[in-house]
């Protein structure tokens, strides 16, 4: 089979490899019981050995490559055992930091694209509220304009790195508009007086990454901040979706293999009826069709990539892709715990985590009703379609 | 400094489950990777450089046309050249011969104050060539070194901590010299993606056997040997019954019968 990546790309995935299972790997249970995993060290180390920029300008201190260097990047975090610390870092590199580093003008990159980029500050994106998930243009965060400045009143909520974050990339109202119009993208540092943590929401899975509800309360920060034009954040948002979606999907499917994988050789040592489980055709027949469901979607995925690289749209493709992922990921998860009998539903297997893990993959990142929404639009059908 | 750190590719033996003949492990279509032991041994000739503030490593390596990544991996972990000795008629090449290609290369290179290899390679382990290569050089020889002590590349001497079977031996040697490495000396790098970046575009100097004025017939293997399975022996057991008492009249008996004691 052909293959989109060169030797470069074969000499990161080596290193990404042996970095998750050196550095990543071995930490897993500490971090799920702590909570969190500690996103300064971590991105401290993938910052110098330059995994946090791969894509983006060498004048920012990026690598200055392709985004075939993130695919594979993502690749190898879905491979690692826990997807909790895999989503923290992909929401630096691959949710929080696009639009900025598309978008931002020079002065803001310099200030929070290099230090992403160098692992020294931790990024978050912050778009979801308590009463504004799927419906973005619902949201009610607002951003009032006082001369130079910006003044934050609201709360975000479900909002990854939330508790470690040294800046916010926000989606916020700037004016008194409804609907998607007059909402701007704004970089929000942590540190600013009058911004708080609510909680750390504790969840079904996902445990090492910390997830948090955040409150702003005349949170002050310069208008220079605002990415883009200000009142152009809701494009400039959608438009960071699709690579995040993308993200998920290339994670997705490296995960849903890893999870074969290991039912595959469970099957195989594990005996009943005179011999290997994996003997019998049911079960093979049925991770020989999820293997092909697996390939088949990384296709998808791969054509979106080369979109992306080419800088054409590829909003229908991303979204089909990431609903895939989001249906495919539960059945898989659920095969997989079936296939390990008792072993799938106890902790110490991995899969009992991975079922619990990639439940979010449906959810997260645009539900897979609102990219039903997406891909019914193109298609023509629905409210949205013209 | 110059330092020159010997790299060699080899198959990873994790890896490998498939059997030619039932005997020997297959590498065939298998990942091949940077023999672990050299990477300590990389990573060693970059902390002196940097310590040092030496003037270049080199990752010097002889193998088939593809050990060029190994290379790469040496040029993206932080070696400044590479240089791959590669030619058909050193595919045959026992540890003798492989020693004599790299002294020429070596000599060719303009020599260097220090050469880094790995303790061993885990293909062959046989820990062999960085011996050889001493003894064609004229210099002294520091194998498993698992600490430097001193380098005075001025004074040109060096002193190292050994990691032995029986303990620790701390020596000195005059530069050049040639230094092998165990896991303890340092732990290897990662290479940055700057580096990777740098080691696809970077050259990587090859020689063939005329390029270093050799023969082929002057690296012929001296020994050839063969893998065979063991021959097979018949084995008798007898169990001894009875009380422990009586079991241990009856074995004394039978290991003094036996001229065993
Ligand atoms: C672990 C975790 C991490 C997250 N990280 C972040 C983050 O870092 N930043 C961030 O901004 N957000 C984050 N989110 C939020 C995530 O994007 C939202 O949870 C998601 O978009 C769904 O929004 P909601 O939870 O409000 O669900 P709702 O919008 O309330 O929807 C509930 C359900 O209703 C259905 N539904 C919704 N819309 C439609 C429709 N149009 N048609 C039919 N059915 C529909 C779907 O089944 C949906 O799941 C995270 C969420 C989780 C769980």
């Amino acid at each position: 089979m052909t293959t989109p990546f060169t030797p470069e790309h074969d000499m990161l995935r080596a290193v990404v490899r042996d970095f998750v299972r050196t550095e990543i790997d071995p930490h897993t249970e500490a971090w799920e019981k702590a909570g969190r995993f500690p996103a300064h060290s971590l991105l401290r180390k993938m910052g110098r050995l330059g995994l946090l920029g791969l894509s983006y300008p060498e004048a920012y201190g990026g690598g200055g490559g392709d985004y075939w260097f993130n695919t594979v990047l993502l690749e190898e975090l879905g491979r690692a055992e826990s997807l909790g610390v895999s989503l923290g870092l992909c929401v630096h590199t691959d949710m929080a930091t696009p639009a900025l580093a598309r978008h931002g003008s020079p002065d803001l990159r310099e200030r929070f694209l290099v230090p992403a980029i160098k692992g020294e500050l931790v990024s978050a994106i912050a778009v979801s509220e308590p009463d504004a998930g799927s419906d973005v243009a619902a949201l009610r965060t607002r951003a009032e304009i006082d001369g130079d400045d910006f003044v934050i009143n609201g709360s975000k909520m479900w909002i990854t790195n939330g508790t470690q974050a040294d800046f916010l990339t926000l989606l916020a109202r700037t004016s008194g508009e409804h609907g998607a119009r007059g909402m701007s993208l704004i970089i929000v540092p942590t540190s600013t007086p009058g911004f708080s943590v609510s909680r750390k929401l504790d969840k079904l899975g996902h445990r090492s990454s910390d997830t948090a509800i955040l409150a702003f309360d005349n949170v002050r920060v310069p208008r220079a901040n605002c990415i883009g034009v200000e009142g152009g954040g809701f494009k400039i948002q959608m438009e960071q979706f699709q690579r995040e979606r993308l993200a998920m999907t290339l994670m997705a499917i490296t995960s849903m293999e890893r999870a074969l994988d290991l039912t595959r050789g469970y099957l195989r040592e594990r005996r009943a009826f005179g011999g290997p489980l994996l003997r019998n055709q049911h079960l093979y027949f049925e991770l020989a069709g999820l293997y092909a469901e697996v390939e088949a979607l990384r296709q998808l995925a791969y054509q979106c990539v080369r979109s992306y690289v080419a800088g054409i749209d590829m909003t229908r493709e991303a979204s089909m892709a990431k609903l895939i992922a989001g249906r495919l990921t539960r059945r898989v998860a659920d095969t997989c715990v079936q296939f390990h009998g008792g072993m799938g539903y106890v902790e110490e297997y991995p899969i009992a985590r991975y079922f619990r893990d990639i439940r979010l993959y449906a959810i997260g990142g645009g539900a897979d009703e609102v990219m039903l929404e997406v891909i019914a639009k193109h298609q023509g059908m629905g409210p949205k379609s013209k | 400094m110059n330092i020159i750190t010997l790299v060699k590719q080899t198959p990873d033996t994790a890896k490998l489950s498939r059997t030619l003949n039932g005997l020997q492990l297959s590498a065939d279509g298998q990942p091949r990777i940077v023999n672990p032991w050299d990477e300590y041994a990389i990573e060693t000739a970059l902390q002196l450089k940097e310590k040092h503030g030496g003037k270049k490593v080199t990752a010097l390596s002889l193998g088939k046309p593809e050990a060029a990544d190994a290379l790469r991996t040496s040029l993206a972990m932080g070696a400044d050249e590479a240089v791959l000795i590669s030619d058909p008629a050193l595919a045959t090449v026992d540890t003798l011969g492989t020693a004599r290609a790299l002294a020429a290369a070596i000599t060719r290179l303009g020599g260097a104050d220090l050469i880094v290899a790995g303790r061993s390679a885990i293909d062959g382990n046989d820990a062999a060539v960085p011996a050889q290569l001493a003894a064609l050089l004229g210099r002294p020889l520091l194998s498993y070194v698992a600490a430097l002590k001193a380098v005075d590349a001025g004074a040109k001497t060096i002193t190292v901590v050994r990691a032995l079977e029986g303990g620790r031996e701390t020596v000195s040697a005059t530069l050049p010299a040639i230094l092998t490495v165990v896991k303890e000396i340092a732990e290897p790098r990662y290479p940055s993606f700057m580096g990777i970046r740098k080691a696809a575009k970077a050259p990587i100097t090859t020689l063939a056997l005329k390029d270093l004025g050799l023969e082929a017939s002057a690296l012929a293997a001296g020994l050839s040997w063969q893998v065979g399975l063991p021959q097979t022996r018949e084995v008798n057991c007898e169990f001894i019954a009875g009380t422990p008492a009586e079991q241990a009249e009856a074995l004394v008996s039978k290991l003094i019968e036996q001229k065993v004691i």
